[in-house]
């Protein structure tokens, strides 16, 4: 948890511009780790597991388990350790200007997620540690984002592993399942089921996907180098002993359970051998330092695959043994190359040379590492590369890949000499070089070059007496993994002249003769090695996201999609159907007796109107859009009736006054649609038939269906549930007698405050979709008829413009006015009564709307706004004030929110009243239906006197042009 | 009653659903508005169908026999809401109209 919440402190820690304060709290949260893992040690050197067990979802089976046990213990003291020193060595890496409280905390996230790698006891836990390693590495890659390399290497990382997680995530759960377990403990015991299950390789396969790529082995190794565009600490610390490691670690530690299997060697073994060769010989032919140590670490965690792939238990010490020597030579020589590019300022090697009289002490410690790498004797790369070469001779499973091991494994030694050796020479030796960036590189600080002095005193430590320094916590660590099957194992630098020595020696002179011969070339060549150059992961990799994401997410969308709204509607119409008839088809469709008893003629003979309306409607829609519309209202008229006569008195009166409204504004917006096309051809295309004739089907149906439905629906007896309650309580709880008016102030108070807010949000929304409403360039012009009137106007002296339309309106326009007072009186008499009678607020909002609608109608929006000034919006906020502040009134009572109180109140005049603070909720709603509507209608209406300003902006326009 | 009520909802779908489909913006507006009416009556129907008997309590008596008031609540807040959304659709039209300059649903006229 430490780093974690050291990660969370530094992000605190953003502003500060000293690289002291966050390097010293990372630096302490590290050494803490280090301090108190040290102090673990004796509780599991017995080859004891420390356990921490907290339930997290124990439904799933997931338990947030924490488990130490020898092997962990090994890889937590990597992780702190050498995190520690990359600390210390950031410190004086990073340089002033870079955000570094931002840098630890993303490496001490990293850490904590590594931590928790190794640590998980339960293996989604473990999953999503690995998830979190994926994302905190790509943060600390792309830490200077601002370089494009530093980008493009972040996101490849990040999607080689990420894909990789979820590859193992899928993998750890088939596992699970057939181990019926998440938990790691009781897993490891039943490898046996476990490799006998006919899912075992699929799960094998995903986990080693998850492995693979985490490690990057072959095919997956592209990212790696990649990734070097990170700080050098980062590089460091990801890519010896961490990020790449976790993936020979799961490996490791799950070899137990997975290993032993024909597929598991011939799948590792295969990726494990190409890569150790490959990486080797990729290697060799780097320019950039951080590319040679890059494709070294590619080839030395291909040598681990290897020998974990070989199954047997002494390969199992050796890749152990390996993973600890090759992290401290590595993070050593990551760090030396951080050393020179910082005093250099260049990594490629055809500039770098000749650095020894600069840099004695760092070009020394660089050898010693680099040896260790080649596995020269007395260092500790030498003792696992021989208990590799002694693995390889041995047969284990009898195959191809088993007959070449050996000469493989001496031919990527002697790659490895010959990088090694060029490393070293290029850098240190030969000339002076003349054309370094920086021109006098020296000595870095003492604490910079402290990290890389003791690992080098490790592995030389190591080296020297294995036995006494790393035995015994290896074996702890051998133990905790393999358990009885630990074999004897002799971490002796000497064992007599043996196969393993005498290919040590071949690829120790192999490797030096191999540089002397290709020394000259390579300090020439290109980046990359000769036949690959061109050949490049990354590039295929590159390839693959732009196919995928582009071509393929291309294709998709032109095959599925469609920018076309009918196809759509038509998609949602069909599902909507088929949603319907779905469920009837399933449960099977009750027949009902077909009753045509209790029909009213008159009724019948209504809708028989109604239904001849609906159809005109629909058929004259396209050319004749007033017809339509008035069709449309008669359709709404004959629905009014419906209610009305329904016993539904409140949605006639609603619907009567809606349709009035609606109708009046749709007339507005015809003015600003199209003229019929003259041109439009007369024959009609097969296409458009069919599309035609198919669209009817589908509407066909869809009516058919909802006349099914709602005669079922009708005719099946209501049960009595909800609406006796309301019929009950209405007036005992309610104060009113109108139910359907209580309910929408009190009981479902809470509703309508939301809906007169949707009504409050569309007349805003429309107010400001028209503000900026620009029209047709043909409906610019005036109406045709108002041209010929104000022609007959203008051709006759006595009258002037707009007259005739002024008498055509006189008798109307008078009667508008009149009634202006007596719609008024209306309203407020419907508002009133709504608690009791049919009417409330939304009835009176509507109302009075219209009373001021008649007056634009009467006089014209311009004789309308020199007599009334409505201000909406104020009539909008003072609704929605009053109705939310009634709500929160009861607040104040210790009542929920919009309880309502009532009580009847004598009134002089007006007689007995009921004043219920519904009423008051009610008037909040009649403003601020009467604001939106009269705003949407105003803002519409205003389009007419907005295009008298345009129509002048554009005659400047076109006489300036 | 149900029957007659039933095969207007019908009919009104129908032509709603028709006009929906149609490439003019005009005639999907009309045909939500169609729409509307058969899904409000639907709605009202699911309460049961009773003449003469509004939710409007009288001093006395018992209030058993008045019609279902509960859907006649949802339907009212559906009306009001029903005008909003057309409101808002006839300026989207316009808009889209005045921009694209044609009454296409799509904002352009596709070959016939």
């Amino acid at each position: 948890m430490l780093p974690f919440v050291g990660s969370l402190a530094s992000v605190f820690m953003l502003a500060t511009k000293s690289r002291a304060v966050p390097s010293a709290l990372a630096g302490v949260v590290a050494f803490i780790g280090v301090v108190l893992t040290v102090s673990l040690y004796p509780a599991i050197a017995g080859g004891d597991v420390l356990k921490l067990d907290v339930a997290w979802v124990p439904q799933l089976g997931l338990n947030f388990t924490l488990r130490l046990d020898g092997f962990a213990w090994l890889f937590a003291v990597l992780i702190f350790g050498i995190g520690f020193l990359v600390v210390l060595y950031a410190r004086y890496y990073m340089s002033e200007d870079d955000p570094v409280p931002r840098f630890f905390s993303f490496f001490l996230a990293f850490m904590g997620a590594m931590l928790g790698i190794v640590l998980s006891g339960n293996v989604i836990l473990l999953s999503v540690f690995w998830e979190m390693t994926s994302i905190f590495s790509f943060l600390l890659i792309s830490y200077w984002h601002g370089n494009a390399g530093a980008r493009d290497g972040a996101r490849m990382a990040l999607t080689v592993t990420g894909i990789g997680g979820f590859c193992l995530l899928i993998g750890l759960l088939i596992l699970g399942n057939i181990v019926g377990s998440y938990d790691l403990d009781k897993i490891l015991v039943s490898g046996e089921a476990i490799r006998a299950h006919t899912l075992y390789v699929p799960a094998l396969v995903f986990i080693l996907l998850g492995a693979l790529t985490k490690s990057a082995q072959f095919p997956f190794h592209f990212w790696l180098p990649n990734a070097m565009a990170a700080p050098t600490p980062v590089s460091a610390f990801l890519h010896s002993a961490t990020m790449v490691k976790a993936g020979v670690f799961l490996l490791a530690r799950l070899s137990p359970a997975l290993s032993g299997s024909y597929e598991w060697f011939v799948l590792l073994g295969a990726a494990g051998i190409i890569t150790l060769l490959l990486g080797a010989y990729f290697a060799m032919f780097q320019q950039d330092l951080k590319g040679l140590l890059a494709y070294s670490t590619i080839s030395h965690l291909g040598l681990i695959t290897t020998l974990l792939s070989l199954g047997s238990p002494l390969a199992t010490v050796a890749a152990i043994f390996h993973m600890v020597n090759h992290a401290t030579f590595k993070a050593s020589l990551f760090m030396a190359a951080g050393i020179i590019d910082h005093e250099t300022g260049t990594r490629d090697m055809r500039r770098l040379s000749g650095l020894y009289r600069y840099l004695p002490v760092t070009g020394t410690l660089a050898m010693v590492a680099s040896a260790a790498m080649a596995g020269v004797p007395l260092l500790n790369g030498f003792l696992s590369k021989e208990m590799f070469f002694a693995e390889a001779v041995e047969t284990h499973a009898d195959s191809i890949l088993d007959r070449i091991l050996p000469y493989v494994a001496t031919l990527a030694g002697a790659f490895s000499v010959a990088y090694s050796l060029r490393f070293i020479h290029t850098v240190f030796f030969g000339p002076k070089s003349n054309d370094l960036p920086k021109p006098s590189p020296h000595e870095p600080p003492r604490w910079m070059r402290f990290p890389i002095e003791f690992l080098v005193v490790v592995c030389l430590i190591v080296g020297i007496v294995p036995s006494l320094s790393i035995g015994p916590f290896l074996h702890t660590a051998v133990v905790s993994v393999l358990g009885d099957a630990t074999p004897d194992y002799s971490l002796a630098i000497w064992h007599g002249v043996n196969t393993p020595l005498i290919m040590s020696v071949i690829a120790l002179v192999g490797g030096s003769a191999l540089y002397v011969v290709l020394g000259k070339y390579l300090s020439r060549c290109d980046d990359g090695p000769p036949v690959f150059r061109r050949l490049r992961g990354q590039r295929i990799f590159e390839r693959i996201l732009v196919e995928v994401s582009w071509h393929w997410a291309r294709l998709a969308e032109r095959r599925l999609g469609t920018r076309k709204l009918q196809p759509q509607l038509r998609w949602v119409v069909a599902t909507g159907f088929l949603a319907g008839l779905l469920p009837l088809y399933l449960s099977g469709f009750e027949t009902r007796p077909f009753v045509l008893s209790g029909v009213d003629p008159v009724f019948a003979g209504l809708w028989l109107i109604g239904i001849c309306l609906a159809i005109g409607t629909a058929y004259l829609a396209k050319y004749h859009r007033l017809a339509s519309l008035i069709m449309l209202g008669g359709v709404g008229l004959i629905v009014c009736i419906s209610f009305l006569w329904l016993s539904a008195p409140d949605l006639a009166m609603t619907q009567l006054l809606v349709e009035i409204i609606t109708t009046v504004l749709i007339l507005l917006g015809l003015r600003w649609l199209p003229k019929r096309s003259e041109l439009v051809d007369e024959q009609i295309t097969f296409r458009a038939r069919f599309r035609r004739f198919r669209d009817l089907a589908l509407a066909v149906a869809c009516g058919i269906g909802m006349t099914f439905i709602s005669y079922a629906v009708m005719t099946t007896p209501v049960p009595d549930a909800i609406a006796s309650y309301f019929l009950q309580n209405a007036y005992v709880q309610g104060g009113g007698r109108n139910v359907v008016n209580v309910i929408l102030v009190d009981f479902r108070g809470f509703d309508t405050l939301g809906e007169i807010t949707v009504l409050g949000v569309v007349a805003l929304t429309v107010f400001a979709l028209l503000r900026r409403f620009r029209p047709a360039a043909e409906a610019m012009a005036m109406p045709e008829q108002q041209r010929i009137q104000n022609r007959f106007d203008e051709e006759r002296p006595e009258r002037s413009a707009g007259d005739t339309v002024r008498d055509y309106m006189l008798v109307p326009s008078v009667i508008m006015q009149w009634l202006f007072p007596i719609i008024i009186t209306f309203a407020v008499y419907i508002f009133m009564r709504g608690h009791d009678l049919p009417g409330g607020g939304f009835s009176a909002g509507l109302t009075l709307s219209i009373a001021f609608l008649l007056q634009y109608l009467a006089g014209g929006t311009r004789w309308a706004e020199d007599r009334i000034r409505i201000l909406p919006v104020r009539w909008m906020g003072a609704g929605l004030v009053i109705s939310t502040l009634t709500g929160m009134g009861a607040w104040f009572l210790g009542y929920p929110f919009l309880t309502s109180h009532f009580q009847y109140a004598e009134i002089p005049l007006l007689g007995k009243i009921p004043m219920a603070s519904a009423l008051l909720f009610d008037l909040g709603v009649f403003m601020l239906v009467v604001g939106s509507t009269v705003l949407i209608l105003v803002a519409l209406a205003h389009q007419s006197i907005r295009i008298n300003r345009l129509r002048v902006v554009e005659a400047e326009k076109a006489k300036e042009s | 009653m149900e029957i007659i009520l039933s095969i207007a909802i019908g009919v009104m779908t129908t032509c709603g659903v028709w006009l929906l489909l149609r490439p003019r913006t005009y005639q999907v507006i009309i045909g939500l508005s169609l729409l509307s009416y058969a899904v409000n009556l639907f709605i009202f129907g699911v309460g049961g169908v009773k003449t003469n008997v509004p939710p409007i309590l009288d001093e006395v008596g018992s209030a058993a026999h008045l019609a279902d008031p509960v859907p006649q609540a949802l339907v009212l807040t559906a009306i009001v809401i029903g005008f909003a959304t057309t409101a808002l659709f006839l300026v989207v039209l316009l808009a889209s109209r005045g921009l694209t300059g044609t009454d296409h649903v799509d904002g352009r006229s596709d070959r016939k």
